[in-house]
């Protein structure tokens, strides 16, 4: 370590500030330059040149929460595979790479075993309730 | 850390005087102050210089490529062959009026293009341009970078959500459904190279592979090579690019979710997804194709030789750039029951299947590229005939 060492997250806070500032400077400019001719109808949400119906805010397909519930589950999953890889080549050099990688195998096979408990119950195709009511 | 922007100053001479005279002068220790003054200055160059060119040269190289794909001529009327027409671009977004929606959520409105732009323009700060001249080297590195770049999911899905428009909504749901299932293949690419190099600092990524492509990750084992092809589909597919640009299928849904965006707001959803695409393409570069190191490391320790390691680096990143543009002037949109089999049944487990191929060849072959293995077999045999 260097006599140099600053909170290394420093950088991080000083490139948000700048975006942050990028962003609302630009915005600044447009307040400035661009003109204010906003109309009734101008300001309506775009629908093909009608008046819009109803709100968009409505009930949605479900296909979208089952998705994101099995993205929540891998992400997870890798977010947790992410410590035992990056010292998996050190647990290697030290002789006992068998030990990891059996740990390793063991925690891929749940998620693989998840995986495939989804792909069987048909939840990673995009239409699924149609074809099932026709077999049954 | 052993790399980064201050790290690598404090290795001359000047640096380390300047700090002592100012300390002097100040009588205080300045090294914190002259860090925070060097990277906010590193920083504005960075976004002034690198990234909003980058962004605004991604959308004319666009137009220009896909004219050449197309036997058109292109934009040819702002300057010499039409290179200063993202500067017209941009003059025009920002005289253009700012409509808000009536019925919208103005708040996340308003939140949505900055959330795009603080994802994507923090991932810069670990991009390792170049051994010194990072702004620093986290030991998350490229964790880091993933987990900040999924913001870029959170935005798009609020600028669908946002404006209460119907057009936006679809394409809001379809963007966010689309970006966090190709997330999960690019992830389990990166883990396999992590697992590889063993740390997840792109110092240590970068640094454990050569100048040559032999010494390359695409080319360590055919399970990485494998790995390459599925984050880069991934990749694709994460920066709403066609193949995969259902989100924003103009054939389907008007524009997608910045449908209701005008003027500066648009403007920085555009930019942002211009410099996602040359972040991911960056990445790339430095996980597979060697990132920044020079054929022989060249000029290792000399400051020239920074230089030719950001010429390596940029090569590699606008190649890659260019197939991307290229990809999407060749191939028609797929479908989104198509992008989802896509996704959930051929990336995911061939993703999965590299990662446990990279761990069984790291405890069989104690980490070795195949080509080192073919090497040393063969200088075996040439050494065991005498």
């Amino acid at each position: 370590m260097s006599v140099y060492s600053i909170d290394v997250f420093m950088p991080v806070l000083i490139l948000i500030a700048l975006t942050v500032g990028v962003v609302l400077g630009g915005h600044f400019l447009s307040v400035f330059l661009a003109p204010k001719k906003s109309s009734k109808f101008q300001t309506t949400p775009y629908e093909c040149g009608e008046l819009p119906v109803g709100m968009a805010w409505s009930m949605f397909n479900v296909r979208f929460y089952v998705v994101g519930l099995i993205f929540i589950i891998f992400d997870v999953e890798s977010v947790l595979m992410f410590p035992v890889v990056s010292v998996f080549k050190s647990f290697n050099d030290m002789g006992r790479g068998g030990l990891a990688l059996i740990e390793v195998l063991i925690f891929m096979l749940i998620l693989i075993s998840g995986m495939a408990y989804c792909w069987r119950k048909g939840d990673l195709d995009w239409v699924k309730s149609y074809k099932r009511k026709q077999v049954e | 850390m052993n790399g980064g922007l201050i790290p690598y100053l404090s290795g001359f001479d000047w640096f380390n005087q300047t700090i002592k005279s100012t300390s002097a002068f100040l009588s205080f220790d300045t090294t914190s102050l002259l860090s925070f003054l060097i990277y906010a200055v590193f920083a504005s160059l960075l976004v002034f210089l690198v990234l909003m060119p980058i962004g605004g040269l991604g959308t004319y190289a666009e137009r220009k490529i896909s004219a050449d794909l197309q036997a058109r001529i292109g934009p040819n009327r702002v300057g010499p062959y039409g290179i200063l027409q993202f500067l017209a671009d941009g003059i025009k977004m920002v005289l253009k009026e700012d409509i808000v929606p009536v019925g919208a959520d103005r708040f996340v409105f308003y939140l949505a293009p900055l959330l795009a732009m603080v994802g994507v323009f923090m991932t810069v700060a670990v991009l390792p341009l170049s051994s010194g001249l990072t702004m620093v080297h986290l030991d998350i590195g490229v964790f880091y970078l993933l987990a900040v770049s999924s913001l870029v999911g959170i935005a798009v899905f609020l600028g669908g959500y946002a404006p209460n428009s119907k057009w936006s909504l679809l394409g809001g749901m379809r963007g966010a459904s689309q970006i966090i299932s190709y997330e999960i293949p690019v992830v389990i690419s990166v883990l396999a190279i992590v697992l590889l190099s063993g740390g997840m600092s792109f110092d240590v990524l970068v640094g454990s592979q050569g100048g040559l492509p032999h010494r390359w990750f695409l080319f360590h084992n055919p399970f990485t090579f494998l790995a390459f092809f599925v984050y880069f589909v991934g990749a694709l597919a994460e920066a709403n690019r066609a193949p995969f640009d259902l989100p924003e299928a103009e054939s389907e849904l008007v524009s997608g979710y910045h449908t209701e965006y005008t003027g500066m707001r648009f403007a920085f959803f555009a930019l942002a997804e211009y410099v996602e695409v040359f972040v991911l393409c960056a990445v790339a570069a430095a996980l597979f194709l060697g990132g920044y190191n020079v054929p022989g490391e060249l000029l290792k320790d000399h400051p020239l030789g920074q230089l030719l390691q950001l010429g390596a680096f940029f090569t590699k990143t606008l190649i890659l750039y260019y197939v991307v543009i290229w990809v999407r002037w060749t191939l028609p949109r797929i479908r989104v029951d198509q992008l989802m089999t896509i996704c959930w049944k051929y990336l995911t487990p061939i993703a999965l299947f590299n990662l446990v191929g990279c761990a069984l060849w790291m405890y069989c072959f104690d980490g070795k590229s195949i080509v080192s293995l073919l090497f040393e077999s063969g200088v075996g045999a040439a050494s065991g005939g005498h």
